[in-house]
């Protein structure tokens, strides 16, 4: 089970990590600061295999990689919104953290709820319901599968 | 049927014969560009891949601009990694001190009408102002390049903007795309590019097109584009008669059409803390303002300074007011000081910065506090961007931005 952290519409990268932070060394190090200025518990509370569920256009803003990078470091599963900015989701994929785009899990859920997620078949399990996601291009489909882009290109 | 702009430059580029919105293509990457933020990620990636040598190094382009000068003793760690970098690779595009990289890509001819550029930066949209498709990317993504010299794409819708008339005395670039985004929202134009056209465009410096092409990623758009004319042939020194293609046919198919009559828009502001929260100046007249912020890759060309000189020259800025002006490159710098428009602002109390991206990506050059409020004329209003999260930042034209460091407040 994956516990939810629930963010509205909009939320965009200087949200999930902010300037300040992205000169520091790694990722690990910068991955405590994640929603800072959000919710400042995030990156102390989230755990291993927790999700977020957003609104539309998440990730919006900046190019900046260390937006997933902080989120897949820090042990989310998956991020589910109703729609994603494009350089995010983009990224997304490359680095391996799955991305999946659901109208209706937004309003079905609510912060602190345990749910399913099942990510080859893209459906997400809550309060009884289930949720199918959209599916992605095949050529996506294959890098994540992969767990990024790094590891589809070795295995090229 | 007909193609868009971004189609038939996707043609040309991969010799396909037609595509279409929704197919996935591999593009041979004309120019990339990698900022001193990211340097040392892409480098790290670089190597993870296998990779030891770029695949043309003539094709790519690192610029330091968001470190300049140095700010914190962590920043010289980026300068160190990328000069290794150029040196092992035998780089020869390398500015360490010319101004912002989304000014220089256009300005110095690395990215030219029909080309596919990719930058690590999402403002890397603005080259379509010469009609050059170029977003943005991550490292990662980056770092495959610098190996492959290829990219997929998944084509991307358009959406058609006709903007015809002439602009009001008072109403510049900068107001017309934040209408735009306004009216799009954010998300709007989310993986679809935006393809300007019309009369007031035909009128516009490439400077004013430029303006709108940086901002295109305020309202998601995958790139932003105009067909070249002479003044961006002129621009970006290339023969007319060889850009000539790079228009959209008459039957193209768009997913939305928006126009604009020049004539009624009117001066606006994004508000905090949203570049799509659009009001008119008029509706927020007399609010205090703390800080004026002229510069940037979005407004910090010679024509945005002249119209901020043009304001404040032989006066001076409110009391308490602190004014801010950055040009975006060196080039653009030195002009404005053969045109006086430096003397001017400095007479009137600005304090003239280094070309660079300073307080737009909230590390150097004017950080403000809780509570304060700020007029700038970069491109992004969000929550401690420019300082503490409870900065208040609104984002207008250089002449409403000028007219609020005169006067202390808005209108």
């Amino acid at each position: 089970m994956s516990r939810v952290f629930k963010f509205n519409n909009d939320v965009d990268t200087d949200q999930i990590i902010a300037s300040q932070y992205l000169l520091l060394p790694t990722i690990d190090e910068m991955k405590s600061h994640a929603f800072e200025s959000l919710d400042a518990d995030f990156a102390s509370g989230v755990k291993e295999g927790d999700i977020i569920v957003a609104g539309d256009n998440f990730g919006c803003g900046s190019s900046r990689e260390q937006a997933p990078s902080v989120l897949k470091a820090l042990g989310i599963k998956a991020v589910v919104a109703k729609s994603f900015a494009r350089i995010f989701y983009r990224n997304s994929i490359n680095i391996g953290l799955p991305v999946l785009v659901c109208e209706n899990v937004h309003e079905n859920v609510n912060a602190g709820d345990e749910v399913e997620v099942d990510l080859t078949q893209g459906i997400v399990s809550a309060g009884g319901k289930e949720f199918t996601c959209t599916k992605l291009p095949e050529y996506m489909q294959n890098i994540l599968n992969a767990g990024g882009l790094i590891a589809s290109l070795n295995k090229e | 049927m007909g193609h868009t702009l971004i189609e038939k430059i996707v043609m040309k580029n991969t010799g396909k014969t037609d595509v279409r919105p929704g197919a996935i293509v591999t593009v041979n990457v004309d120019r990339v560009m990698i900022h001193d933020i990211f340097i040392p990620f892409v480098v790290e990636k670089f190597r993870e891949m296998g990779f030891t040598k770029v695949w043309d190094a003539d094709k790519v382009v690192l610029i330091y601009d968001h470190l300049v000068p140095t700010s914190a003793v962590e920043d010289v760690r980026h300068f160190q990694i990328g000069d290794a970098f150029v040196k092992e690779q035998g780089l020869t595009h390398f500015h360490r001190a010319d101004g912002i990289c989304h000014q220089l890509m256009p300005e110095m001819g690395y990215a030219k009408p029909g080309n596919i550029v990719f930058g690590t930066d999402s403002h890397t949209t603005t080259y379509g102002c010469v009609g050059c498709f170029s977003s943005g990317i991550g490292y990662t993504e980056m770092a495959a390049v610098l190996g492959t010299g290829e990219m997929w794409i998944k084509v991307p819708e358009t959406i058609k903007v006709v903007i015809n008339g002439h602009l009001p005395e008072g109403v510049y670039a900068k107001d017309i795309i934040l209408r735009l985004i306004g009216d799009l929202r954010s998300d709007g134009a989310t993986y679809r590019v935006l393809e300007f056209s019309g009369s007031a465009v035909d009128e516009m410096s490439v400077a004013s097109r430029m303006t709108i092409a940086n901002m295109a990623i305020e309202a998601g758009a995958k790139a932003a584009l105009f067909a070249p004319d002479k003044k961006t042939a002129e621009y970006s020194k290339v023969d007319y008669d060889d850009v000539k293609w790079l228009k959209a046919d008459d039957d193209a198919e768009y997913c939305r059409v928006m126009e604009y009559d020049a004539e009624q828009l009117v001066p606006v502001l994004a508000c905090p803390s949203q570049v799509d929260n659009i009001h008119p100046v008029s509706e927020l007249k007399g609010t205090k303002i703390d800080q004026v912020f002229i510069g940037s890759c979005t407004n910090g060309r010679l024509e945005d300074l002249k119209v901020a000189a043009d304001i404040l020259r032989g006066k001076k800025i409110a009391d308490y007011m602190r004014l801010i002006v950055t040009p975006a490159s060196r080039s653009i710098y030195r002009e404005a000081i053969a045109a006086g428009y430096i003397k001017d602002l400095a007479e009137a109390g600005a304090i003239i910065t280094q070309p660079g991206c300073g307080l737009c990506c909230g590390r150097a050059c004017g950080i403000m506090a809780d509570g304060e409020k700020i007029l700038a004329t970069n491109n992004r209003n969000f929550l401690g961007r420019m300082g503490s999260s409870k900065v208040e930042i609104f984002l207008g034209s250089p002449a409403t931005a000028a007219k609020a460091a005169l006067n202390g407040v808005i209108g």
